[in-house]
């Protein structure tokens, strides 16, 4: 292991379901503090990769590695304590649990509580000073007690990022993060993922341009299971087979109007 | 619904005075009831508390419904009556009073053992898993008569050893106060439990098991632990159902006592930490009172349940806490009338309909009786159709009433939950 060894480093990683082959030899190497926004046409198996790294599916062949250490087997949980944290495309909350206890449980591993049944949860100053942090940088402080299935949408969407970051991990993979929001949300939005994300390794599955140039240094395109580019968005949007096979030709400049796919 | 105790520590004055009140019920509750069967029933009351509320661990709280928790609470019997014996026999030093503790230590063994196996899934596989384990502990219970005692069980004496201070479990009384300090004891340490972290992490993988396995847990530790501790506090009341009956038969292992534990939390109300022991309160009262009373117990028993999860999932506890909220707002006085209408209209459905249950039971069971019975201290005859025209009309009239109540009661509901809802919105925005 070297010291510079990738935040997160793909290496021939190939996922199938049945006979269909999904991911086909991605290759990729994502350096600690960079931003990069995954982007591809749909089907091009973007949240088929990021299941793959976090480890909710098994990978069919290659290698993963979390600063320089194999994660591919790894269970969701052990790739976690390594200090990796992904959130849902469809949120995935606690939904008969209040927002702070949302967040609380989100933090009590990663601050050494496990499963620990000798500790009153009150007394955890600790873990309750984070968990209000983290409420507060999420702009939930005022709806703390409400239970997360009554949130709106947005604040829903909100709480899925909180929950991801909440444990601290170094390298957070957002799956979508603004699906579903309007415009005037999702601005918003994209400013309050930057805040929380400070310092830290991110990549991000992002259909919206407007997002992908707002969030991300990198661009990494997928097309059919392949990393076909990965590089400055000035680079990616002038790259002839970028465009070829993904944007097209004529919608070469569609990131300037923020445009869709 | 769940009210969470925000800021506050682990003690505020309200829970003293909760907690407070909860130990002297159960100190006075014999002291007013004091035939003998009631302070029998009392102590069944308190075992089938620390049951009910160890089997929500897994329900309530953990979204986890097992089918065979019988199994713990009567595993923990049996090593309990045989610690018992030993302990009559002279070959072990202890204590009666820590018989139950042997128990709970039973019931923790076979919890780790077996739910090693049944924790591995979540959801609907788990519950079949239960159902299988349970099915397997009792026909094993056939099979060892050694151990389960074979049809006449196994019996003790739960006067053994030296007598601490002059008690000697001798009186029921005396086993009362026990059965109620591992009661007050119990329900407190499964009432911090919900409080630790495990405790809402279990909460956690209740709602959503695929989550906590990216925050850093594994899920099915988080069942196995609670799983055992659960398993820990069912052998706790199978020892103590041991010394109170000092016999033990293989049906507490059974299908049928595993079924009670879950109709009566569920009726109680597995959504809050107290409706189990609201549940269990009424299982005694059900298997002993309600049992003496009519023949076709089980059949009211069903029904009650049927209309409990059709239209108060969240049990009798639920009903409480809504009331409960309404109130806290002084919207309660509304509600009166309406509610006094919904209860005697029901009331004379249920009389109709119960009549006309009696009859037919009787027709079936006390046939050599004569067609004359006594329901209720109305002579009813089972031949005869002004009996049973009588009973219909009832019904019929009941249902009529009862509906025309609901009809006008589901609008006035609605109204003060909305009123209530957006007195709670002008609360946050002053706030």
């Amino acid at each position: 292991m070297t010291a510079a060894a990738p935040a997160i480093e793909l290496r021939d990683v190939r996922k199938s379901f049945g006979r269909t082959e999904i991911i086909r030899g991605a290759n990729l190497a994502v350096q600690p503090g960079e931003r990069v926004a995954v982007i591809g046409p749909n089907g091009a198996g973007k949240s088929t990769l990021f299941n793959l790294i976090s480890g909710r599916f098994g990978s069919s062949g290659g290698e993963i590695l979390l600063h320089g250490q194999r994660i591919d087997g790894l269970k969701p949980y052990e790739i976690n304590r390594l200090g990796l944290a992904r959130s849902f495309q469809v949120s995935n909350l606690f939904t008969r649990l209040s927002a702070f206890e949302n967040i609380r449980c989100s933090v009590l591993w990663s601050m050494g509580y496990k499963y620990s049944f000798w500790h009153f949860l009150a007394d955890l100053d600790d873990v309750n000073r984070r968990a209000e942090d983290v409420l507060g940088m999420i702009r939930l402080d005022r709806r703390r007690d409400v239970l997360a299935m009554n949130l709106t949408y947005a604040e829903q969407r909100a709480l899925e990022i909180g929950i991801t970051i909440a444990g601290g991990a170094s390298v957070i993979l957002l799956d979508e993060p603004t699906a579903g929001m309007s415009k005037s949300e999702t601005s918003n939005f994209v400013s309050l993922i930057r805040e929380v994300t400070v310092g830290k390794t991110l990549l991000t599955v992002e259909h919206d341009m407007g997002v992908v140039f707002g969030l991300a240094d990198k661009i990494a395109v997928l097309v059919y299971g392949e990393v076909i580019a990965f590089d400055e968005p000035e680079a990616v949007r002038t790259n002839p087979r970028v465009q070829e096979a993904y944007l097209g030709s004529a919608h070469a400049d569609a990131g300037a109007q923020s445009g869709g796919h | 619904m769940r009210s969470v105790a925000g800021t506050s520590r682990s003690f505020n004055r309200g829970r003293w005075l909760v907690w407070g009140g909860y130990a002297l019920l159960m100190l006075l509750a014999p002291l007013v009831f004091t035939s003998s069967l009631s302070t029998t029933m009392l102590s069944q009351m308190g075992i089938s508390i620390i049951a009910c509320l160890a089997f929500n661990m897994l329900l309530g709280q953990g979204g986890m419904l097992s089918f065979g928790h019988a199994v713990y609470s009567g595993l923990g019997s049996f090593i309990a009556i045989h610690a018992l014996n030993r302990v009559s026999g002279g070959s072990l030093a202890l204590p009666v009073s820590l018989i139950p503790l042997v128990g709970g230590l039973g019931g923790l063994f076979f919890a780790a053992l077996l739910g090693y196996v049944t924790t591995k899934k979540a959801g609907t596989p788990f519950a079949m898993i239960t159902l299988g384990v349970g099915e397997l502990v009792a026909a094993m219970s056939l099979m060892f008569p050694g151990f389960f005692g074979g049809e006449g069980g196994i019996t003790g004496n739960r006067v053994a050893g030296q007598p601490f201070f002059g008690i000697t479990f001798g009186p029921q009384l005396q086993l009362y106060y026990l059965i109620a300090i591992y009661t007050f004891v119990c329900t407190a340490l499964m009432f911090a439990f919900t409080r630790t972290p495990l405790g809402r992490m279990l909460n956690a993988s209740r709602d959503n098991p695929e989550r906590i396995e990216f925050v850093g847990y594994n899920t099915r530790y988080v069942r196995y632990i609670a799983f055992m501790a659960s398993g820990f506090f069912m052998g706790i009341a199978g020892g103590l159902s041991a010394l109170n009956f000092e016999i033990v038969t293989s049906e507490v292992v059974g299908a049928a006592r595993s079924g009670a534990y879950l109709l009566f939390t569920f009726l109680g109300g597995a959504v809050f930490f107290f409706g189990p022991i609201i549940g269990a309160v009424l299982l005694v009262l059900a298997l002993v009172l309600l049992s003496e009373l009519t023949q076709a117990w089980l059949l009211y028993l069903g029904l009650v349940f049927t209309f409990m999860v059709m239209f108060a999932p969240g049990g009798i506890a639920s009903l409480i806490m809504m009331n409960l909220r309404v109130a806290s707002f002084g919207k309660l006085r509304q509600l009166l009338w309406p509610y006094l209408m919904l209860l005697l209209s029901a009331l004379v459905a249920l009389a109709g309909a119960s009549a006309m249950i009696e009859m037919v039971y009787h027709l079936q069971l006390n046939k050599v009786l004569g067609p004359e019975l006594k329901f209720a201290g109305v002579p009813l005859n089972a031949m005869s159709w002004s009996s049973w025209l009588g009973a219909g009309v009832l019904l019929g009239v009941g249902v009529l009433l009862f509906e025309l109540a609901r009809r006008r009661f589901m609008p006035l509901w609605g109204r003060i939950q909305e009123e209530i809802e957006s007195e709670i919105q002008r609360r946050e925005a002053r706030a």
